[in-house]
Order: structure tokens, then C-alpha cells, then sequence
């Protein structure tokens, strides 16, 4: 649905994006991540039609992004970054405008500005002019107007960017609804996010694409797949308790919450095993949980070692 | 279609929904009124005509006409909404042209305010009312000329300001063409046929003859595709800018 075939772009002698390929089908949702600069803004705006790439080729649902645009825009929704949207008029307006832009009928508009008025909440600010609304309702409206026509192709750029957790939640629900029909590619530098959303990642930086696998197979590429964590009060004392057991490599102390990381050999849960050891050695412990990895140290490695 | 009146509509909207298109035409309406009045001299000439107002309607133009066009293509750059614009179906012909018809409708608005003069001079005394309504479509072409070139050039920079003394200059380059203040020098170096050549690109010389009461095919195809000319290069340099962004 969404295809990239070797896309570059140059401004000037800098290479922005560099032989950037990747097929995204329908019933997807693919994490772009990557740190600023990376050419995840670029590579979004090739795939829109707005940027030519200088070489390969990007086409949404089959159509040519340069050679077709009227065609491929049919398919396509994209929210950019920094959500730019007209101002000056209400919500309502300026969303029925979008409708009757993608061509809708005065009735089908219609009742496609009720439908996303209603995914997104944002039935108390129908009436409200655009400039007079918060960061988050602004971006939430440029949403709404990404969406509405329900795209077979989904491009988001920083969807939930500057969005109170309420509202968060309730973008992620309609990202998972569209995510049904929709191929969507969704930047963001949330990894919360792309964990929570994203069934797959592609990793970015310095225009190259360094990575792109589920997001399940990146976690378990973390150093924390499989370690067993737990809050002690007495950490030293737990330490203690599991130090020379056999299995276990090493320890980790999260200096913000006071977790202890247990990093244990092989790929068979141990958790388990350590919560028995502990209340055999009588340290009190809270909240033991076996860890599936983190894909911000994943993502920190792999950016690091590239760059 | 509906999507490109829509489109229009919109355009139209942002002028109106804001004080634009207000401040606009009130500031139109002032100068060309006062210009009428004070440079014009409309009582000492002792006929009800509107040839004074015709006469210095370009000069007013060439003050305003930059400042109603330099904001738009350069707003939708700076602001970012170029690319929310661009991802919506739209080919770039219906873009230019959809800004274009919008910013007509504000320059003929601000025109046809004039229109009380024209019923004041009726009951003052008895002016040619075929001469007047051609000095309202002649006026009406050359303005959108000026809009075409100010629409345009406003896509050669983000600052607003850049784009308005840009406007500003190449306008007055326009008028100038035609006038014998700005020929008779060209007049001493080149050819009668370079001089003629150079006064009949002028926005100012068709409309002199247009507003005289003579309208020829000439006059009304030189707007035409002078604007044209300017709308087509806006489509190019458009689409040149926006690969470079």
C-alpha cells in the first residue's frame, strides 16, 4: 500500500535520505524512528508528493507519488509535523472545507466531519475558531482532517506530540480503528508509543534506514529481554540473596525508581525462580516482573553504534 | 469541481474572516477617493467624468496591490500550511487559480466601492456612462495583471516584507513602461520599434486608451495574457520551490 524503492534526496551537499526502501500493507502500523535530523521528515514529505525524491521511486496504493500525485493524494492522509492548518476558521468549517476538498458530496461531508467529531471528542469545539484553541485540540483538529476521508494510506508525523495522556489515548484508539483498513506509517519519538501501537519498527539516522523488524524481535534484542525486575527496599540485602546463583549475569539499579534489574542467561523465564529465592532469603520485595526488553536502549544502541 | 469552488470558497474566507479584506478596501476606497479629489482636481475640471479617478487608480493600485498579494504563497510557506495544502488533491493550476479568483474578488470589491462617485457625478451632471464602464473593466483587467505578477512573485520569499518592495518595484517597472517620463530617455537610445515595443507591455498604456472609451481587442488581450503569463509562472516557479523545500 505504502511503497518506498530506494529513495534519496540531497539539500545541498547533505545527504537527507539515502537509499531508503520499505513496503507497508494494509492492517500495519509501522513505527519511523529516529533521532532529529535523522530524514524521517524528508522521507514522510517524498512519500506525500510534496518533496521529489532526486532518485528512486515512492508510490502509495500502486500510484506514483511524482508521476501520479492527484492519484496517490486520493489515497493518502498525512499529518504533518507541526500539524499546519488554516486558522482563521471554526472547526467545523474548516473540516467540512477538507471534506469537500477530497471531493465528498455536501451530505457525505457531513456526516464525515459528525463521524470524526465524534472518534476524536471534539464535539465542544465545533463552533470554537481554530486560533483561539489549544496546542493539543489544534493538532487533534489537524488529525481529524488527516482522517476523515478514511485513507487506505496513513502518513503521521508526530501524531500525539504536545497532547495531554487523556487525549492520547483517545488518538491510539482511533490510530488502532483506522489501523484496520489503513496501511500507517507513524513517526514519532514516543517509544511508548511505537511499543504500544506499532507491530513494526524501522530505525533511521543520518538518512540511512539502519533497522526495520517487528517491533517484538528489536525487544528481544535488548539487553533487558528476559531480566526479572522488582522494587526491594533492601536492594543491597536482594542482591545479596541472588549473587551466585547459576544463571544469573549481572544486576542493574534504576537510579530514578529504585528497580533492580536481574539479567539472568538463556531464554527461559526466571522470574519465577528469583521470587522463590527471595522469600526463601526473607527480602521483602514488591511488583516482580519478567521484562520483555526496551526499545529505548535498543534504539540508543543501534543509533550510537551507527552514528 | 465542488472541490475546487470549495477550494475558492475557502480562499475568499480567509480574506473575508479576518480584517483584510476590511482594511483593504477602507484604505482603497481613502486614497483613491482623496487622490480623486486633491490631485485630481474632479471640481476644478468642470466636467462630470471619472477620467481623473482612472487616471490615478494605477498609482493607487501600485501602493496596495503588493500589500494584499505579498502574503500569499509566502504566508503558506512560512506557516507551514503549504504542505497540508499540498497533500489535499489538488493540482497546482487549481491552487494558483483558486488564490487568484480570491484575490480578485477583494481588488473588485475595493473597485466597485467606488461606484458612489460615479452616482454622485450622475446627479451632479450628465458624464458618458459607456466611457465609465469601460474605465471599470479596463480597471478591473489591470488589477488583476497586478494581482497575477504580485501572486506570483510572492512565492520568491517567506519574508513578507522581501516580497512587498519586490512586488512594488516590478509594478512600478510595469506602469512606467508606459509612461513618457520612463520612454522619452529609451527613446533617445533605441529605435521608434524598441520604444513601441516597450510601451505596449505597459499596464498603464492599455488602460489609458481603454478608460479614453475606445476598447480594442488589443487592450483586452494584453491583460488577458499578460495575467495568464503570470499565473502559468506561478505554476512553475511553485512547483520549482517546492522541491527545493
Amino acid at each position: 500500500m505504502i511503497q518506498a524503492q530506494r529513495l534519496n534526496k540531497k539539500f545541498a551537499a547533505i545527504d537527507a535520505v539515502r537509499d531508503f526502501s520499505f513496503n507497508v500493507e494494509k492492517g500495519e502500523i509501522v513505527a519511523l524512528l529516529g533521532p532529529n535530523g535523522a530524514g524521517k521528515t524528508t522521507c514522510m514529505r517524498m512519500l506525500t508528493g510534496y518533496l521529489k525524491p532526486d532518485r528512486g521511486m515512492a508510490q502509495i496504493a500502486g500510484f506514483d507519488c511524482s508521476k501520479q500525485p492527484i492519484l496517490a493524494k486520493r489515497q493518502l492522509g498525512y499529518l504533518a509535523e507541526h500539524a499546519p492548518i488554516y486558522k482563521e476558521q471554526s472547526v467545523l468549517n474548516f473540516l467540512t472545507f477538507v471534506a469537500r476538498a477530497r471531493g465528498f458530496s455536501k451530505a457525505k461531508a457531513n456526516s464525515a466531519v459528525d463521524e470524526i467529531f465524534q472518534s476524536l471528542n471534539l464535539d465542544s469545539i465545533t463552533f470554537q475558531p481554530i486560533h483561539t484553541l489549544s496546542k493539543g485540540s489544534m493538532r487533534r483538529v489537524a488529525l481529524a482532517a488527516a482522517v476523515l476521508h478514511r485513507p487506505p494510506a496513513l502518513l503521521l508525523d508526530e501524531p500525539t506530540d504536545g497532547l495531554d495522556p487523556i487525549q492520547k489515548v483517545v488518538v491510539r484508539k482511533l490510530i488502532l480503528d483506522l489501523s484496520k483498513n489503513s496501511a500507517i506509517i507513524m513517526s514519532t519519538h514516543q517509544i511508548d508509543e511505537a511499543l504500544s501501537l506499532c507491530q513494526r519498527t524501522i530505525i533511521m539516522a543520518k538518512g540511512t534506514k539502519l533497522r526495520d523488524q517487528a517491533t517484538d524481535d528489536l525487544l528481544m534484542q535488548s539487553k533487558y529481554h528476559n531480566a526479572v525486575s522488582f522494587v526491594a527496599k533492601e536492594s543491597i540485602a536482594a542482591r545479596a540473596a541472588l549473587d551466585g546463583l547459576s544463571g544469573i549475569t549481572g544486576f542493574e539499579q534504576n537510579a530514578l525508581d529504585g528497580r533492580l534489574y536481574v539479567f539472568v542467561q538463556g531464554n527461559k523465564p526466571q522470574n519465577q525462580m528469583i521470587a522463590e529465592k527471595l522469600t526463601q532469603k526473607n527480602v521483602p520485595f514488591t511488583d516482580i516482573r519478567l521484562e520483555y526488553g526496551r526499545l529505548d536502549e535498543i534504539f540508543s544502541k543501534i543509533v550510537i553504534e551507527a552514528c | 469541481m465542488g472541490a475546487f469552488i470549495a477550494l475558492v470558497k475557502r480562499e475568499i474566507l480567509s480574506f473575508f474572516l479576518t480584517p483584510l479584506a476590511l482594511v483593504f478596501c477602507v484604505i482603497f476606497l481613502l486614497l483613491s477617493n482623496s487622490f480623486v479629489f486633491y490631485l485630481g482636481d474632479l471640481y476644478e475640471i468642470g466636467q462630470a467624468s471619472m477620467q481623473s479617478y482612472f487616471r490615478l487608480l494605477p498609482w493607487v493600485c501600485l501602493l496596495l496591490i503588493p500589500a494584499l498579494t505579498m502574503r500569499s504563497w509566502s504566508e503558506e510557506f512560512s506557516s507551514g500550511t503549504m504542505e497540508f495544502l499540498d497533500a489535499l488533491p489538488f493540482p497546482v493550476w487549481q491552487l494558483v487559480l483558486a488564490k487568484f479568483i480570491a484575490l480578485c474578488s477583494v481588488g473588485f470589491c475595493a473597485l466597485a466601492l467606488s461606484l458612489p462617485l460615479w452616482v454622485s457625478l450622475s446627479w451632479l451632471g450628465m458624464p458618458d456612462h459607456g466611457t465609465i464602464m469601460l474605465g471599470y473593466f479596463g480597471s478591473a483587467m489591470m488589477i488583476a495583471s497586478m494581482i497575477a505578477i504580485g501572486l506570483c512573485l510572492s512565492t520568491i520569499s517567506e519574508n513578507q516584507l522581501i516580497v512587498y518592495i519586490v512586488t512594488s518595484l516590478v509594478l512600478l517597472i510595469c506602469l512606467l513602461a508606459g509612461y513618457p517620463l520612463a520612454l522619452n530617455p529609451i527613446r533617445e537610445i533605441f529605435s521608434q520599434t524598441f520604444v513601441d515595443l516597450v510601451s505596449s507591455l505597459s499596464l498603464l498604456s492599455h488602460l489609458q486608451s481603454i478608460t479614453r472609451g475606445i476598447l480594442e481587442m488589443r487592450d483586452v488581450l494584453f491583460y488577458a495574457i499578460s495575467s495568464a503569463f503570470w499565473l502559468i509562472a506561478n505554476c512553475i516557479v511553485l512547483k520549482a520551490k517546492k522541491s527545493k523545500v
